[in-house]
């Protein structure tokens, strides 16, 4: 993971600028006209690989660009759909408004999370986040937060409705509000990652005593990429909060991180783009997996991905900067 | 104003001039002469793949009558199970699914409290029935605000109280000490027993041990029981807790009267796990027959159900009591079906599963029987309480309706 030379190579794949804009143009030109082509149900299901996207983007963050594992992820996208579901259940506050609250409480969450964090590495992390994330949904469960979080029962919310009057459905005006907030989220996250901030962040992942070396604060920026992907995470929670109109503590397990960890990988571990890739990854894979065979499904699951890490070690962005590296060279 | 009358006239009018129709077949999305499609969503994997074998069950139990009858009225029944891994989000991704893209006619017996009340307000909202859940908590008869939900199997609440009613008549000093799973499930049945129990909860419960179902033994709870002085345990917990809670009861040598929760009365699956010379005198209470009690073996409903399972499962195993329960969930459904001929609009399903009669199914107890009407959506909830002898139930006592249905 923290070995510095594959990342130099990567680095040397990496894309000339106007290219990300292309490709961004790219996908709002395939992703805006769907709703109006697709059934509710696809809508619904595009809407939920966005919401993972953007899960994926946090953890990417914190793994891919920091260097710091977590399978706790399914905890702050528990925090964040909850946080949204008591405000919109309990308080009647407006559905957008939750996200912002969604992300600061889980940037103070994963900020916190992140202090006594500092001292564990690699596979030491990974252990202690995967106790957070067991943990999640009996904390969840719990009897004296059961007047806030309805236990078992989880919280039922409504879907809300297109704004000014709009000729869209539901499903429709959702797709197209959580377009619009994954472009911002993913937009913030180019932009850190190129920024000076992000460079620190990556020199602590590539040689953190090099990093310190040259003034980075190790702890400070360690704490905050925890928080930064926790507030992704959490936005994220938050949206699929809203789109399944449903929160319940089952819906958070361990599967869910590893779920988020799946698309990581798949999409391209360091890769901003790739989350949407891992995102579509983990949401249809499985059901495709379901139509090949009912009985053996989390076997098929697991062939068709042992065959992608096979074909493509990278993860899918890793193979376009191959192809484009290739492509690059032949024009020269 | 005259205008605001003359329109419910029209419709009316109209409505009576299509009537002759009515006799004529009628369908909604999901019907055609020739097919009838069912959704259905299943944890297959997860944590409670256990209950996986109910859809399988059901499936193999379609299959059967597509073979045998050529399927209900002319119609082969298309029965389509998804699994969502006991995830309530999941539930919904595949709840719409079946809905919107293979549109189903209706979903039957989807399964798991988090997941059914996930899916609720989506079903009610497209009018689509959300029929016999796999779910025994009480929530689930609730016609008037979720006309297009229904439960099926006795809800726990009505179990629960059965058990009062027995406390309060036979051991009215009784110190009572629960064990219970700390969930849903659990705490329906402890919300149960306490109404049952009234007045009296307060003083007769001595002691309340919850236990997470991740953990992996309830010894240390078991042992608290009997250090409270418990002389009535009240067993709240699925099969596998309830074979160690027998077992660890034996092995203090603690001889509590012990009410078992129908849940992990399974002869095959707890009991003799457990050991069966650990069970005498248990208590507990059935509405299906327990396919490996010795007590059904010349029983002909038993043997049909035999006969089911040596051709359409053979692999199965037959002390698993979620295959008695998906057979039982599927002859619910034929019989439905039957009645609702060629009518088959998701209205006219709801309506005929709102109006079972006295239906006794094969693997029900003799006399516990089907009922519903408009205001009645608990299929089951009667309900026969049973002590164990030496190496079978014997039921004792009238059947017993548990009385949720009419107090809610």
């Amino acid at each position: 993971m923290n070995t510095a030379a594959p990342v130099s190579k990567r680095r040397a794949y990496e894309a000339p600028a106007y290219w990300r804009w292309l490709g961004f143009l790219i996908v709002a030109a395939i992703a805006l006209p769907l709703p109006f082509l697709l059934k509710n149900f696809f809508i619904f299901q595009l809407t939920l690989a966005m919401v993972y996207a953007i899960a994926i983007l946090g953890l990417n963050l914190l793994t891919g660009f920091n260097g710091q594992f977590s399978l706790g992820h399914s905890a702050f996208f528990a925090l964040g759909a909850y946080t949204a579901a008591i405000l919109m259940d309990q308080y009647d506050v407006s559905y957008y408004w939750t996200l912002p609250v969604a992300g600061i409480v889980c940037f103070v969450a994963g900020f916190l999370f992140g202090l006594p964090a500092l001292r564990l590495e690699g596979v030491y992390l990974a252990l202690a986040t995967f106790a957070l994330a067991i943990s999640m949904p009996q904390i969840l469960k719990l009897s004296p937060l059961e007047h806030w979080t309805g236990g078992v029962q989880g919280i039922v919310l409504i879907k809300p409705n297109a704004p000014f009057g709009l000729p869209l459905n539901p499903d429709q005006w959702l797709y197209f509000f959580v377009f619009a907030v994954a472009a911002l989220l993913f937009f913030c996250a180019y932009n850190l990652v190129s920024s000076r901030t992000g460079r620190a962040i990556k020199a602590i992942r590539d040689n953190p005593v090099a990093a310190r070396t040259m003034g980075v604060n190790l702890s400070l920026y360690k704490s905050l990429t925890f928080g930064v992907s926790a507030l992704y995470t959490g936005i994220a929670g938050a949206l699929g909060g809203i789109a399944v109109q449903f929160v319940a503590p089952d819906s958070f397990t361990f599967g869910l991180s590893i779920a988020l960890f799946v698309g990581l990988v798949v999409g391209g571990v360091g890769s901003i783009g790739g989350a949407l890739f891992g995102a579509w990854f983990v949401l249809f894979v499985p059901n495709i997996a379901e139509q090949v065979s009912k009985g053996l499904a989390g076997a098929v699951y697991g062939v068709m991905l042992v065959l992608l890490i096979y074909l493509m070690p990278f993860g899918l962005a890793g193979l376009v900067r191959m192809a484009a590296m290739r492509f690059a060279r032949a024009k020269r | 104003m005259k205008t605001h009358y003359l329109i419910p006239a029209i419709v009316l009018g109209m409505a009576l001039a299509a009537s002759p129709a009515s006799a004529q077949k009628k369908y909604d999305v999901g019907a055609t002469d020739t097919e009838i499609k069912i959704g259905n969503i299943m944890p297959y994997s997860g944590p409670a793949s256990a209950y996986g074998v109910i859809g399988k069950a059901i499936d193999a139990y379609f299959k059967k009558i597509n073979a045998e009858q050529g399927g209900i009225n002319g119609r082969k029944i298309n029965f389509i199970s998804y699994d969502d891994g006991y995830n309530p989000a999941k539930a919904v991704e595949q709840a719409r699914k079946l809905v919107e893209s293979d549109e189903v006619l209706f979903i039957l017996n989807s399964l798991g409290t988090p997941s059914n009340s996930a899916i609720q307000k989506y079903m009610n909202a497209k009018q689509v029935p959300q029929l016999f859940v796999a779910t025994g908590a009480t929530k689930w008869g609730d016609p008037k605000n979720f006309p297009w939900t229904m439960g099926w199997q006795p809800p726990y609440q009505s179990e629960a109280r059965i058990y009062a009613a027995y406390i309060l008549k036979n051991k009215p000093n009784a110190k009572i000490g629960i064990l219970y799973q700390n969930d849903d499930f659990g705490k329906d049945y402890l919300k149960g027993l306490k109404d049952g129990l009234g007045d009296k909860a307060k003083s007769l419960i001595v002691s309340e041990q919850p236990y997470e179902v991740t953990d992996p033994t309830i010894d240390s709870q078991v042992i608290n029981l009997k250090g409270a002085g418990v002389d009535t345990l009240v067993t709240i917990t699925t099969p596998k807790f309830g074979a160690q809670t027998i077992k660890k009861v034996a092995e203090l040598g603690w001889k509590p009267t012990h009410i078992i929760t129908n849940v992990s009365a399974s002869v095959g699956g707890v009991l003799k796990p457990a050991g069966l010379e650990n069970c005498k005198d248990i208590l507990s209470t059935a509405y299906l027959k327990d396919a490996s009690d010795p007590t059904w073996k010349d029983d002909a409903g038993l043997k049909n159900w035999i006969a089911f399972m040596d051709k359409y499962m053979p692999d199965a195993n037959k002390a698993d009591g979620s295959l008695v329960y998906g057979y039982s969930v599927a002859q619910t459904m034929v019989q439905v079906l039957k009645q609702a001929g060629d009518n088959l609009t998701r209205e006219n399903i709801m309506k005929q599963a709102a109006s079972l009669k006295d239906v006794q199914l094969e693997m029900a107890l003799p006399g516990v029987k089907l009922n519903t009407s408009a205001t009645d959506f608990y299929p089951f909830d009667q309900m026969q309480m049973m002590q164990f002898g030496t190496d079978s139930w014997k039921l004792f006592g009238p059947v017993i309706t548990g009385g949720v249905a009419s107090a809610t």
